[in-house]
């Protein structure tokens, strides 16, 4: 796109606005990384630049005494259950309103309409007394159940708006040849929705791993907690080592650099194709 | 399509798992907490129906009155600062062609971080010896060299300022979508009149994104309600209730007084907000906003 021409000028003093207001964005998590690799010593002397000596020992250390390895299995359990899970039913859903329509089906979209907007106060008490009488307290199984439901209606809504503009012509000429509907689903509408998966798995991995509240809920024993909560547990454990802290945060934000860095489009249209909570 | 049309009950297999899983987590609880709202459980023993008992001790407890100002507050201010940098830096990216994208994944890039993460980086930067506090202290500006988290007149501004950092790209990227939908021939024939960059802005761009904008109004008001993870994290609700907010109160009456039927109030006061500002903007959808 070209946009309005600009004076050159304007083009620099929009240049340094912008440059400030990406620095405010980014120089936070500048700190965050050089803390990561800086001596607990340095703090003192040093506690917003660039470490003199860079001590990759920080990401060792707290990645055994926080017992990362068992914390990391832990959240990637819940993402990798939610993401199939939410994807499996929500791809089903999202064809069958895309491209099948039963009658009736308007009132399920109604209902996910309305179910994004519940906020999480109005059911998370009777939910918690419901998990704890069917014994799903304390269980990755219950938290992926609950982050499935929280994201089914996203992804659902987001896979339809892509399958509907598949040509229909493709199912009709697949019925004539005598397919049923699950085989319309699973040789025709699936193979062509590779695009959309991605992305909504994606973020519903991003989602599961940052969510903070259901799992601060919903897992009270150390063992079973995720990245999230150990991390809130873990600024108060060490609350003065801050290289430890840092480190360990890196640690959660990595695997999102990474996938942001590779997957940049997906994540942003994603995320702001609405519906999700940030 | 009629092809399918007497498949029905084959198309139904399809929406029951999502509709079973939804109804299970969060409707039928749902509507428990609606019919418990009228009760004083507490989570063990009889229920007893108390009729709007609850919703009067509501009304008059003056620290939901407090968290509920907060609210007030907090949603104004996200209506008002990030709204505004994001309006600009979106408008200031559509007039640059270098390095766009750029700038466009650095604005973003917080949005995809984890409260707990934000949260921390903040504490620290804010921290009265170690961040800022410790700089401001060395050059001499004292009033500045205090956590604005522990202080009773800045603790809620200070939370704010943490969760609208991390959010303000997600509405710079929603802006610029509109923004590149916007036929440039408008702007060329603004430029020939002699049009200032601010009047394109205020008589072009901002009736051309009226549909962007009024929808991240709308997500900002709804998502203003359930805030809860930077201020459970970075102050509690403290000091002294000067910032808690309804989300964390409601979260205490539950988890740490196990009052079922009070916090079901609440909920169920937040749920009806909710539900009116959504019903809002649809009549408004229907009246021909045109959103």
């Amino acid at each position: 796109m070209i946009v309005a021409k600009y004076r050159s000028r304007e083009v620099i003093s929009n240049y340094i606005i912008l440059i400030i207001f990406a620095l405010i964005a980014i120089l936070p998590l500048a700190v965050l990384l050089f803390n990561s690799i800086k001596p607990q010593m340095e703090f003192g002397v040093n506690p917003l630049g660039p470490p003199s000596e860079i001590r990759f020992e920080n990401f060792s250390e707290a990645w055994v005494k926080g017992e990362y390895a068992k914390v990391f299995f832990n959240s990637l359990k819940l993402v990798a259950g939610s993401v199939l899970l939410c994807l499996a039913v929500s791809l089903a859903a999202g064809f069958s309103l895309a491209k099948l329509n039963p009658k009736g089906s308007a009132i399920i979209a109604v209902y996910l309409l309305v179910g994004i907007s519940i906020p999480a106060q109005l059911y998370i008490v009777p939910l918690f007394l419901l998990w704890k009488e069917i014994h799903l307290l304390n269980t990755h199984i219950g938290l992926i159940i609950i982050y499935t439901a929280l994201n089914a209606p996203f992804a659902t809504f987001l896979i339809r708006s892509y399958m509907i503009r598949l040509p229909d012509e493709l199912f009709e000429a697949a019925r004539l040849d005598g397919a049923n509907t699950f085989q319309l689903f699973f040789r025709v509408a699936l193979p062509l929705s590779w695009p959309v998966i991605l992305t909504a798995g994606l973020i519903i991995a991003l989602a599961v791993w940052n969510e903070f509240l259901f799992a601060l809920t919903f897992i009270s024993e150390e063992g079973f907690k995720p990245m999230a909560t150990i991390l809130f547990a873990f600024q108060w454990r060490f609350e003065n080592n801050y290289a430890l802290q840092s480190a360990s945060a890196i640690m959660m934000v990595a695997p999102v650099a990474i996938l942001f860095m590779l997957f940049q489009r997906r994540f942003i249209s994603g995320l702001t194709s609405g519906g999700l909570k940030g | 399509m009629k092809i399918f049309s007497n498949k029905n009950f084959v198309a139904w297999y399809f929406v029951f798992p999502v509709a079973f899983i939804h109804l299970f987590v969060i409707g039928i609880p749902s509507l428990a907490s609606l019919a418990l709202c009228l009760t004083d459980w507490r989570g063990l023993g009889e229920i007893n129906y108390i009729g709007f008992e609850n919703f009067i001790e509501l009304f008059d407890d003056r620290y939901l009155k407090k968290a509920i100002i907060n609210n007030v507050i907090w949603t104004i201010a996200f209506l008002t600062v990030p709204v505004g940098i994001a309006l600009t830096c979106a408008y200031l990216l559509t007039g640059i062609k270098r390095g766009q994208m750029f700038f466009r994944l650095a604005f973003f890039f917080p949005y995809m971080l984890a409260s707990v993460i934000n949260c921390q980086i903040w504490k620290y930067l804010f921290h009265p010896i170690h961040g800022l506090g410790g700089f401001f202290e060395r050059i001499g500006w004292d009033f500045l060299a205090v956590s604005p988290f522990t202080m009773k007149s800045t603790s809620l501004f200070a939370v704010a300022f943490v969760d609208g950092w991390h959010f303000w790209g997600f509405l710079v990227v929603i802006y610029l979508t509109g923004m590149y939908q916007v036929d440039n021939h408008l702007y060329e024939a603004a430029d020939i009149e002699g049009a200032t960059k601010f009047q394109k802005f205020r008589y072009i761009t901002l009736p051309m994104i009226r549909p962007v904008f009024v929808f991240s109004i709308m997500i900002i008001i709804i998502w203003s309600v359930p805030v809860f993870d930077y201020v459970y994290i970075l102050t509690g609700g403290g000091p002294a209730y000067s910032s808690e907010v309804i989300a964390n109160y409601m979260y205490s009456q539950a988890f740490e007084r196990f009052d079922v039927g009070y916090s079901s109030a609440i909920g169920t006061l937040m749920f009806f907000y909710v539900m009116i500002i959504v019903a809002l903007f649809g009549l408004f959808r229907k009246a021909g906003w045109d959103i």
